[in-house]
């Protein structure tokens, strides 16, 4: 009887927590699009919050411009350094700057720029709507009388979304300039014979899904920051809970839409 | 110090509760609240921690939904009222958070000034400035005003939450609170405050604390909360003068001046 007994009761009580999980996914499914709904219903209409617009973009963009300038310029230089012995054994060098060109302004830049920016703005952000939700700041806001949500939420998700294409742009040209010192001091090209051979390759499609991958990107980085940091529980550790998930959701996220968007730009191309 | 006599509208109910419950899962904190505020009243509600004394002002707020029951805020039914008509409503209403809940980010200025541009947008910047100089100056705290939150000792947060919410110029303000982690002469001050909002601004006021002292300065009236309902109401020497033990217990352990 015992026996029965022991090897029954772990089964019972698995079965709850199981419900129980499989409920609560679905409710934080419907809890994360309801947040997003919610960006959408409110992003867009009076009143609208145009000098905290500004300035969160200035954060976001002019901020992260020296880290987006040095990880730019590494990753066109060793991405160019570790194509040439590849390139090298078929006699083909005179093509790097183009493998270069389609690598960085279709991929590289993109999500490089997006890694970079969940690290840095996506964290900050969840981090800094995190505190506010914990100290009451927000309970202050609202019972003002305000829009918290559009004045927290809304700001910043539009803020990284004008700010990361902008930022990924600037990634690749300065990536493009960290494989032009890679070739330049091997082959000797002129700069404006490398420039020539690394647009030649690229058609309007790559920038344009490009660019709308970014935006997309941005959106993500500042969705997820925002939606951890308002719904971060009580006290300092969901603060830093709420700043550590942002961070891993959007780099995960990234990489999702990522795939996505490769295969569907793969149609049209 | 006992309270001085106000002249209270006993003809007007400014907040009125009837049946109201609020539960968090299992626990039930608030059982079936009946409560009344008239105009130009201080109440004070008192109770130990975890009794549902904030809850009940969060649900007056709008912060919380109440499970079952009636609140009535400013001739307005909050449990049924509309986003937008809240949002209107909330601009009556003062809310003193317990940690003063000061936006870290901005300045003393621009935490004064971030509801009212946002609620008076036809105001004139020197207008904006007049109404910021004149709140701080009625907290008495003018030379702070390029300061940030974090420069400031508690009991001035708490006094620059007060003015955040005065700017509004509100019919009713909630302190959660007000004395809590104060020492005893910033207590005072700020029990003294609450009393120069009530005459000056004409607010009526809800007060919640476990401070004797505060509810015996502060308050026209004081509400005993146990065991999720209002056990006790009257005078603070009405509420204190019955058997009650759990009521002479609290009494016990505080130090009254």
């Amino acid at each position: 009887m015992d026996t029965q007994n022991s090897t029954t009761a772990p089964a019972t009580k698995a079965g709850p927590s199981i419900g129980k999980r499989f409920t609560q996914f679905f409710v934080d499914v419907y809890d994360v699009f309801a947040f997003i709904a919610r960006f959408f219903k409110e992003a867009f209409v009076p009143p609208y919050e145009f000098r905290e617009l500004i300035k969160q973009t200035w954060e976001v963009g002019v901020r992260s411009l020296l880290l987006i300038t040095v990880t730019g310029f590494i990753v066109g230089l060793i991405f160019t350094k570790q194509s040439r012995p590849s390139l090298l054994q078929f006699g083909a060098t005179s093509w790097i700057p183009s493998l270069v060109s389609i690598a960085l302004m279709r991929a590289l830049a993109p999500l490089v720029t997006a890694l970079i920016s969940a690290g840095r703005v996506g964290s900050s952000i969840g981090a800094e709507i995190g505190s506010m939700r914990v100290t009451e700041q927000i309970d202050a806001m609202e019972v003002s009388g305000t829009h918290p949500f559009k004045y927290l939420v809304c700001i910043r998700t539009l803020a990284t979304t004008i700010s990361i294409p902008i930022l990924a742009i600037y990634n690749g040209l300065i990536a493009m300039l960290g494989g032009y010192l890679n070739v330049a001091v091997n082959e000797g090209t002129s700069f404006s014979t490398y420039i020539q051979q690394f647009f030649q390759p690229l058609g309007f499609i790559d920038f344009e899904s490009s660019l709308i991958k970014s935006t997309i990107f941005g959106f993500t980085i500042g969705i997820v920051g925002s939606y951890k940091g308002w719904n971060s529980s009580s006290g300092t550790a969901g603060v830093g809970k709420a700043a550590n998930s942002a961070v891993v959701t959007a780099m995960f996220l990234v990489f999702i839409e990522e795939v996505i968007i490769v295969q569907i730009t793969g149609w049209f191309r | 110090m006992e309270k001085q006599p106000q002249s209270i509208d006993y003809n007007e109910k400014v907040i009125s509760i009837k049946g109201l419950t609020k539960s968090f899962g299992d626990y039930h904190v608030l059982r079936g609240i009946d409560l009344d505020l008239f105009r130009k009243e201080n109440l004070v509600v008192l109770g130990r921690s975890g009794t549902g004394k904030s809850v009940l002002i969060k649900i007056i707020s709008g912060l919380l939904k109440a499970d079952s029951g009636t609140v009535n805020v400013l001739g307005n039914e909050v449990t049924t009222i509309t986003p937008q008509d809240l949002q209107q409503l909330r601009t009556r209403i003062g809310f003193s958070f317990q940690n003063s809940a000061l936006y870290d980010s901005m300045t003393v200025r621009k935490n004064l000034e971030f509801p009212l541009v946002r609620n008076q947008k036809s105001l004139k910047r020197k207008e904006i400035n007049e109404m910021v100089e004149r709140v701080l100056e009625a907290v008495g705290l003018g030379q702070t005003i390029n300061q940030m939150p974090a420069e400031l000792s508690g009991g001035q947060r708490k006094r620059i939450g007060i003015a955040r919410t005065l700017i509004l110029r509100p019919e009713i303000m909630l302190y959660d609170e007000p004395t809590a982690g104060l020492d005893p002469i910033t207590s005072m001050e700020i029990n003294n405050l609450i009393n120069r909002v009530q005459e000056r601004f004409n607010t009526s006021s809800i007060i919640i604390t476990h401070d004797l002292t505060c509810a015996k300065t502060t308050g026209d009236r004081v509400a005993m909360l146990l065991d999720g309902q209002f056990q006790r109401q009257g005078t603070f020497d009405e509420v204190f003068e019955g058997d009650d033990v759990r009521v002479k217990q609290f009494y016990d352990y505080n130090f009254i001046n």
